[in-house]
């Protein structure tokens, strides 16, 4: 393999997957943060208030990272997919230039009233400021989901005489099936994120005894948005999405279960590892004619494998693939059964002098993060070898002047940077986090 | 069609280089303008609340390039490899250090974001103004419409050129003057004393250097690539457009003088759009020139997508920009007030 490719492919990958880490949280934050203000507009409980303000915090925080670690994204299209710029540009950069229009500039007029306005724009007129705050950066959400889901399921387009594609229907392009049910995924999933993250931090606080009245509140909100959100991640939305994978990306729904071989009554592999030089599964424990069941409602279904389809059609990395899906899957599963078990615990009162509940809660706090970037994994390594699913080779898009020395240095500083970045974005939401929600806010705007 | 997203994007390029311009200037101009601690956080709140929105215009306007002329996106942004991740990267510092500043009372902490927002802000102007420069000058590109510069060469600007040449270096020396005096008359109009007088000096001493440069930019320019000036030749409302120009230039000396800083920062608005736009006006229809054969040079007519594209394009920018508008005037009529050092918070 070229290695230029391999190179680009992981500046790529390793700059989206460190940047998609804010952006799920304020999504989701954005979301609780208008549930605490509402709340609070409400009843007049004042511990709603507090618990929005330090909450807008962690979010302003997570935010500024989000922007700076953002601008690269647009710009590496460019400079290290210059071939796929020039044959899909005319597509999807009609939704990259939607989401700058339409949502960045949302989203940059609010934020500083969302964060520091509130006295001036009183009680409604700050809710007001965070509902477009959080309409910003949902329909940013959107217009992103609907550009890789036209990577993964190209609708709409035309090709023209130098080879390159157009658009041919606007409509079908911010309406395309796969997109729509990407997208409640992906929200869902950024849901899970602020919930679980409100969650685990409530339970450090009545854990520690330190904010323990609005560690309850945010245990109280995180546990239920994050059930709520957990089971519409499972149904409809991850169900919907597998069926959209299983009727125009067959062959991704094989390696992400590493079928191998065609059959009836095709287990379901829990536990596993693919073997690719022998096309088998090692030490498997399976579920007997699960898969088939699960994907075709019927025992003895028959369900492709691999064999089904010509080599150079699989995805190029089965195993990644297949350790991403079932990551994603099983972090989801244990997530839901948490979230059940502290729902019933709350709901009887005891889940605030549960400790070992309250424990389980806060150490969850990876999951959503890791169950987050797993997904984003088996939706971009299951389209390989695919660059536009059926049109353009990975292979086939990235920069012909581009080398890969050239490639490396600038992937070397990203890391380097964002390494820096880790540390500094650590220590400012530990100060956040140590001042804590009972106390204004420690610092000024500017 | 495609002469409307010309417009559009150059219209969208000249705003970010206006608002975002003065964010810059702000930045290389900091230390100047602020001498104490506390001082230094009033000139970071002079752009704090703006600065994020006035950054959207690059990578809005970057959006819009990208699909109304796909070929011109993929070879300039591959071609200008380095030193365009390096612009990433300080974009990146910048927006960092002005927010991360306030977080810690400190005084070794506010001095390192200090020296951050100055560095990012001052090499930014620098390699954004390079980047002008090499598209005035043109580029290598081959019959595919690539092409990867190195960093430099000889300095010269024909055979085999780089991205820093005494042409390059030259405009890339003028926007960096430019937008410091930008900044200045920025902060002229933003904050109170001590620091607007620091600022109004400034503006009033870096005005010479930038009408030297204005004259001297012009005749490079002209040497450089001399169908701009054969644009202007021909009968049309060309002319206006140098006339802004150089009306904001001289705007910016008379009401500095008399401390008119809204109609100064005007004028250097009016400036910096005139000469932009006299440059986009006199390369059009090219977007970037070719030194290798004038045949591969891309322009409007080879690079735009399909007609369709644009048309709706054209209706959703149309709408989505009548929004913008619409923000715009809501946050900086939010933020007309003057930032003092007695203020805490600036909103």
């Amino acid at each position: 393999m070229d290695s230029a490719l391999v190179v680009d492919r992981l500046q790529f990958a390793f700059t989206i997957t460190y940047h998609y880490l804010f952006p799920q949280l304020t999504m989701g934050l954005a979301l609780l943060i208008l549930v605490l203000k509402t709340v609070a507009i409400r009843t007049g409980d004042d511990r709603y208030n507090d618990s929005a303000r330090f909450w807008a915090r962690i979010f302003g925080i997570n935010f500024v990272f989000g922007v700076v670690t953002g601008i690269p994204m647009e710009f590496q299209f460019g400079t290290n997919w210059a071939a796929f710029s020039r044959y899909a540009g005319g597509v999807i950069g009609q939704t990259l230039a939607m989401e700058g229009m339409f949502a960045f500039f949302l989203e940059s007029a609010f934020l500083g009233l969302f964060l520091f306005g509130e006295r001036r724009l009183g009680p409604r007129g700050h809710w007001v400021a965070a509902f477009l705050v959080f309409l910003g950066s949902w329909l940013s959400g959107y217009f992103i989901v609907v550009t890789d889901a036209w990577m993964q399921h190209p609708v709409a387009h035309q090709v023209m005489p130098d080879g390159s594609v157009q658009l041919s229907s606007f409509a079908a392009l911010l309406g395309n099936p796969w997109g729509l049910w990407q997208y409640a995924h992906t929200m869902s999933g950024a849901a899970i994120t602020g919930s679980v993250v409100m969650a685990s931090v409530g339970a450090f606080y009545v854990l520690s005894g330190r904010a323990a009245e609005h560690g309850r509140l945010f245990l109280k909100v995180g546990v239920i948005a994050g059930l709520a959100f957990s089971i519409l991640q499972l149904f409809p939305t991850g169900d919907r999405q597998g069926k959209m994978v299983a009727e125009y990306q067959p062959v991704t729904l094989a390696a992400m279960e590493a079928v191998f071989t065609t059959g009836p009554g095709v287990p379901l592999v829990i536990i596993g590892q693919p073997n690719m030089s022998d096309r088998s599964m090692d030490n498997a424990i399976s579920v007997p004619n699960m898969l088939s069941f699960l994907t075709y409602r019927r025992w003895d279904a028959t369900v492709q494998g691999l064999d089904a389809f010509p080599t150079d059609t699989w995805p190029d990395n089965v195993p990644l693939l297949y350790y991403a899906y079932h990551i994603m899957v099983g972090l989801g599963t244990i997530m839901i059964a948490i979230l059940v078990v502290s729902t019933l615990l709350l709901l009887r009162g005891k889940l605030a002098t549960s400790r070992w509940m309250l424990w389980m809660l806060m150490l969850m706090l990876p999951f959503p993060y890791i169950a987050n970037t797993a997904g984003w994994l088996t939706a971009e390594i299951g389209r390989q070898p695919w660059l536009v699913y059926g049109l353009m080779r990975t292979s086939n898009g990235i920069s012909p002047e581009v080398s890969a020395g050239n490639g490396l240095f600038t992937l070397l500083g990203f890391m380097g940077m964002y390494t820096i970045l880790t540390i500094l974005f650590l220590f400012l939401i530990y100060r956040e986090i140590e001042h804590g929600p009972a106390k204004p806010a420690p610092s000024v705007a500017y | 069609m495609a002469t409307a997203f010309f417009v559009i994007v150059a219209f969208m390029l000249i705003v970010y280089s206006v608002l975002d311009g003065f964010d810059l200037g702000v930045g290389a101009i900091h230390w100047l303008v602020g001498h104490t601690r506390e001082e230094r956080r009033v000139v970071i709140s002079a752009i704090g609340p703006v600065w994020d929105g006035n950054e959207v215009w690059l990578i809005a306007a970057g959006g819009t390039l990208y699909f109304a002329f796909p070929a011109l996106y993929a070879s300039s942004f591959s071609g200008f490899y380095l030193p365009l991740t390096m612009v990433l990267w300080l974009l990146m510092l910048r927006g960092i250090s002005i927010e991360v500043r306030s977080h810690v009372n400190d005084p070794l902490w506010h001095g390192l974001y200090d020296f951050v927002f100055t560095l990012s802000g001052a090499l930014l102007t620098i390699f954004l103004g390079a980047a002008l420069g090499n598209v005035i000058r043109g580029v290598p590109l081959n019959a595919d419409g690539y092409f990867f510069e190195p960093l430099w060469t000889n300095f010269r600007i024909t055979g085999r050129v780089g991205i820093l040449d005494w042409y390059t270096l030259l405009i890339g020396l003028m926007s960096f003057v430019t937008l410091a005096n930008h900044g200045a008359h920025w902060l002229a109009l933003k904050t109170e004393e001590p620091l607007r007088e620091r600022a109004r000096r400034l503006g009033a001493r870096l005005w010479w250097l930038v009408a030297i440069l204005t004259v001297v930019g012009f005749f490079a320019t002209v040497w450089v690539r001399p169908i701009i000036l054969e644009s202007y030749l021909t009968p049309g409302w060309g002319w206006l457009i140098p006339v802004v120009a150089l009306g904001g230039l001289g705007g910016m000396a008379l009401f500095g003088a008399r401390q008119k800083d809204l109609a100064a920062f005007i004028s250097s608005s009016l400036y910096i759009a005139g000469m932009l736009g006299g440059v986009a006006f006199g390369m059009y229809p090219t977007l970037l020139p070719a030194t290798t054969d004038p045949a591969y040079s891309l322009t409007v007519a080879n690079s735009a997508t399909g007609a369709y594209g644009l048309r709706v394009g054209l209706i959703w920018w149309i709408f989505s920009a009548l929004l913008v508008i619409g923000y715009f005037c809501y946050v900086y009529w939010m933020f007309r007030h003057r930032v003092n050092v007695a203020a805490g918070a600036s909103h």
